[in-house]
């Protein structure tokens, strides 16, 4: 009864922040309530037993999402305006959908019926079959990593190519020596050197974060999460050094070349797992060939992909960071 | 209570209208991308919402513990690298806008449609 209460006020609380974010003319504030957004989101998706989902809506949604929109913003406006003429063709068009959208949700199972279709199918089997060909206790990573491997592997690329877009859009400049002196050096970047608490806190908490990362890498067979969030997290890591320190001593931390090469090397890294079980016999991403031992092949397996995909979210977003805060002092 | 059953598909509605009315009404790039994320945003709760079973847990396998239900794992699976995607695409949606103020001055979509016709 009580996760029902709190599931409606959390639901509620969703729909105010998005009319506050549609209602707001201050780009600034839209950014930070979308924060918020993704915050509330994330505490929703716990409810609903998606423990995994809502570690990587925290993570992307409410951290390294908001920074690159406030990271956008600063070099864009911070003011929204649009004219206030012409908005009944979208309403008319909005509300037309919401209509069919609500008049369909009649006939859709109700939350948590256990004998909705979407139960019925594949699930089961996954559910039954893990702990007998994968043996690992979380059965998110054991479909992302191996039954769904090819659309992981989809995924990564799909990141991997965002990131050369973004790259090639905003520029990377050859990495040269940036020899300015320390008060210059300060005063073209904007960074807290000069606010104290932001200053020792956020220093003190990187370490923790990463660690944390690293924590959610390695444990993401036994409990919640995996690549995708410790990557998230440890990119989050380094990107708080850079917003306290100044985005040139963030690139002295993570070197640009460092981290677009991890883009690149995580994606092979994952894609060359899938080869070399094709060497010992196997199909594409069939773990099982890996080691004499097919549970044993699949856990190392998963260990490596799920390493590759670490690796390249992490070099994504500090990439993708490091572009749009270098664009900044130009 | 059989509403109660219904509000998650809902507040995805609404949440899908919001989204929707915000990219068509605003002229501001950057306004109608948040509004792209909130559809998004709206879409993951659909999905996340059908996962769900009375009486279920997170889906990882305890030892020892029996009789346990456990919550579907493949939208989860789904979403999980859906969010990943989305903040990709929206970094080079953002990359993109950055590129077009540094051409036109302005990221107002009107503004932007004044000066190519003047061209």
């Amino acid at each position: 009864m009580m996760t029902i209460v709190f599931s409606l006020f959390l639901l509620t609380m969703l729909v105010i922040v998005a009319v506050a974010i549609l209602r707001t003319d201050n780009l600034f504030t839209a950014v930070m309530l979308s924060g918020i957004f993704s915050l509330i989101m994330a505490a929703n998706f716990f409810i609903l037993d998606a423990a995994d989902v809502a570690l990587t809506e925290a993570v992307i949604g409410a951290g390294i999402s908001t920074v690159l929109f406030l990271s956008a913003l600063a070099l864009t406006a911070e003011h929204d305006r649009s004219p206030p003429v012409g908005t009944w063709v979208p309403l008319l068009t909005s509300s037309a959908l919401g209509g069919v959208i609500i008049f369909a949700t009649f006939q859709a199972p109700r939350l948590g019926d256990p004998n909705a279709i979407v139960h019925q199918h594949v699930a089961p089997w996954y559910l039954e079959k893990t702990p007998e060909l994968i043996d690992v206790p979380n059965v998110v990573t054991a479909v992302l990593a191996s039954f769904r491997g090819y659309d992981t592997l989809g995924e990564v690329f799909v990141v991997f190519i965002a990131c050369i877009g973004v790259m090639s859009l905003l520029g990377r400049v050859r990495p040269r020596r940036e020899s300015i002196e320390e008060d210059e050096f300060d005063k073209r970047t904007d960074n807290l050197r000069h606010h104290l608490i932001p200053r020792v806190v956020g220093k003190m908490l990187v370490p923790f974060i990463v660690l944390f990362g690293l924590y959610v890498q390695f444990h993401g067979d036994f409990g919640p999460g995996g690549g995708f969030q410790a990557g998230a997290l440890i990119a989050a890591g380094v990107i708080l050094y850079s917003l306290v320190e100044g985005g040139p001593r963030g690139r002295e931390l993570v070197p640009e070349w460092f981290s677009s090469m991890l883009v690149a090397l995580g994606a092979f890294t994952y894609a060359s797992v899938g080869v070399a079980s094709m060497a010992m016999g196997g199909r594409f991403l069939d773990y099982s060939v890996l080691s004499h031992d097919p549970i044993h092949g699949q856990h190392m397996g998963i260990l490596i992909i799920e390493a590759g995909v670490g690796m390249t979210v992490a070099g994504v977003m500090i990439t993708i960071f490091h572009a749009f805060s270098r664009r900044g002092i130009r | 209570m059989e509403l109660l059953g219904l509000y998650n598909y809902f507040v995805f509605a609404v949440l899908l209208m919001i989204g929707l009315y915000c990219i068509l009404a605003r002229t501001n790039i950057i306004k109608s991308l948040i509004g792209l994320t909130i559809f998004q945003s709206a879409v993951f709760l659909l999905y996340i919402s059908m996962d769900k079973i009375d009486g279920g847990t997170a889906p990882i396998i305890q030892e020892g513990v029996e009789n346990q239900v456990f919550a579907n794992p493949l939208p989860q699976v789904l979403i999980l690298t859906a969010i990943v995607v989305g903040i990709s695409t929206t970094a080079l949606a953002l990359a993109v806008t950055v590129r077009i103020k540094e051409a036109y001055g302005t990221i107002e979509e009107d503004k932007i449609q004044e000066m190519d016709r003047e061209l």
